[in-house]
């Protein structure tokens, strides 16, 4: 248990110390030191079966960066948010998180595996994972939900980590429901407080894999407010999303994935103001 | 001696001798006593083989497959004959062999060992089923978060399989109950021996068995109360249909 805290201290000097280096910098994406980047994948590959969804794919997103991910149906833009924290196990490529690099090996089938389980444990707990069917635990209440991970995995005492959750709750407007069970809420409402559970782990960065695609057309707004708001906070972000509008208005960045490649990328206003390749310009005219 | 009033004789049931009552008692405590100590040795059981059969390596799974297939293939009074004498056949030539002493198996371990035995079968299954009900989005959400395997299962996996589990836990539990009156062909001393030697004694046949399956019925009935509250709980995270 020592040895744990220890461990996790050595952690948080790291990211303060990152950030304040991280500072300086933030205006040019080129002057980068390596600590300020987030999370950093490389030649990412993902094959399932015969099927290959990743061919490729590197992305680098930076302390303050919002990274919005777009590209049809299965374009692989889900698939390579989930192999950011493993969920999916890339075939081939790294991923590194703040500055560590994810260690792998061969699984013996022809792809790859996490080396050491703890590591990957460890680094994702620096991400908010925020899905599109909300995975709210059903058995706990919303305020169980939110301090679950700070209180079971982090080793946070229950009353701070309640403090906190409070706190969060309000932030999304929740905080009446607290003592409610998932099941009881609208769609909108389970998503608002799976961002606070995501927000209550203190995420390096958050990761949104279609927040709205599940929600009824009158529930989007309520949920894309609120990561509008942590988008102004200058919250590292990457969102894959079908709501190019609020995609637009959120990222400084956005990333036309087509094919299981990055078939273009660049600030927002570029990427719908001027498309270059033919695929964006069809996938731009597709969705108006 | 044909007076019809004295048909039924209901001092026979008087608590203290010459009334049997306190016997009955005695043998509905110690029904209730091992179907509690088999019940969960057989969840405990129960718990290990499911997630052996889901999560295990080949091994485990063909092991926890010939556990459940063997044993619930078998009539549970064979396996209770099976297990107690051959059993304690089987363990005194063991401590024979390492120098031992004979040792006489209590029928109480014994009988909870057996119970045990046959519901580890029957629950595995249930929990099995019960653990694949749940949806797959909320153990992703908990490894996404950095939960290791065994945090997993018992915040996640385990409390949200219960309200899947509860239904077939409770009748494996009625099962068990009235599991405990086959530990009667081993000689223990649980509710339907001793009514069969209450009756034996006093010939008051009908007296005596109706007695006895009330106290079974009585048993069931507390049961099924503590069920329904137990499963209301674990399923307040419900919206009921109604």
């Amino acid at each position: 248990m020592t040895g744990k805290n220890a461990a996790r201290k050595e952690n948080q000097g790291n990211c303060f110390h990152a950030f304040e280096t991280g500072i300086l910098p933030l205006a040019g994406r080129s002057f980068m030191t390596i600590p300020a980047q987030a999370i950093a994948v490389s030649q990412l590959h993902k094959r399932f079966g015969p099927l290959e969804v990743l061919k490729g794919v590197s992305l680098t997103a930076n302390q303050g960066d919002v990274i919005a991910i777009i590209g049809g149906s299965g374009s692989g833009k889900s698939t390579f948010l989930r192999c950011i924290n493993m969920l999916e196990l890339p075939t081939a490529g790294t991923v590194t998180i703040h500055g560590e690099t994810i260690a792998m090996k061969k699984d013996g089938r022809g792809g790859q595996m996490p080396a050491d389980r703890k590591q990957v444990e460890r680094l994702r707990t620096q991400l908010g994972m925020v899905f599109q069917s909300f995975n709210l635990w059903q058995h706990m209440t919303i305020l169980q939900n939110v301090i679950e991970v700070p209180v079971h995995v982090l080793g946070k005492s229950k009353a701070e980590a309640i403090e906190t959750a409070e706190a969060l709750l309000r932030r999304v407007g929740l905080f009446e429901k607290r003592d409610a069970y998932p099941a009881f809420l609208s769609g909108g409402q389970q998503q608002r407080a799976a961002i606070a559970r995501a927000l209550a782990i203190q995420p390096l960065v958050m990761l949104f894999d279609e927040p709205t695609s599940a929600l009824d057309p009158q529930l989007v707004g309520e949920v894309l407010t609120v990561i509008g708001d942590l988008a102004k906070e200058k919250r590292t972000m990457i969102l894959v999303t079908h709501e190019m509008k609020f995609a637009r208005n959120v990222a400084n960045h956005i990333v036309f994935l087509a094919d299981g490649v990055i078939e273009e990328q660049g600030p927002p206003d570029e990427i719908f103001g001027s498309p270059k390749s033919e695929k964006l310009k069809r996938f731009i005219s597709s969705i108006h | 001696m044909a007076d019809p009033a004295s048909l039924i004789n209901w001092s026979l049931l008087a608590l203290e001798p010459p009334g049997w009552g306190g016997v009955l008692l005695k043998g509905l405590m110690n029904s209730i006593v091992i179907a509690i100590g088999g019940y969960t040795f057989g969840l405990v059981l129960g718990i290990g083989g499911a997630v052996g059969k889901l999560y295990g390596g080949p091994i485990t799974r063909d092991l926890m497959e010939c556990y459940t297939t063997i044993v619930r293939a078998v009539p549970e009074l064979v396996l209770i004959l099976l297990l107690y004498y051959a059993g304690t056949d089987l363990l005194n030539h063991l401590l024979g062999l390492f120098g031992f002493s004979e040792v006489d198996i209590s029928g109480l371990a014994a009988g909870i060992f057996v119970i045990g035995i046959v519901q580890g079968a029957y629950s595995t299954e249930v929990l099995r089923g019960a653990i694949k009900a749940v949806p797959a989005g909320q153990i992703e959400a908990a490894r996404a978060y950095g939960m290791s395997p065994t945090k997993v299962m018992t915040r996640i996996t385990l409390p949200a399989m219960l309200p899947y589990a509860i239904p077939g836990l409770s009748n494996l539990w009625l099962i068990a109950t009235k599991d405990t009156a086959l530990l009667a062909v081993v000689g223990f001393s649980e509710l339907t021996l001793v009514t069969r030697q209450a009756a034996g004694a006093t010939k008051a046949y009908l007296l005596f068995f109706c007695a006895a399956g009330a106290l079974y019925l009585a048993l069931t009935l507390v049961s099924d109360f503590v069920i329904k509250i137990i499963e209301r709980r674990a399923r307040r995270g419900f919206v009921e249909q109604s």
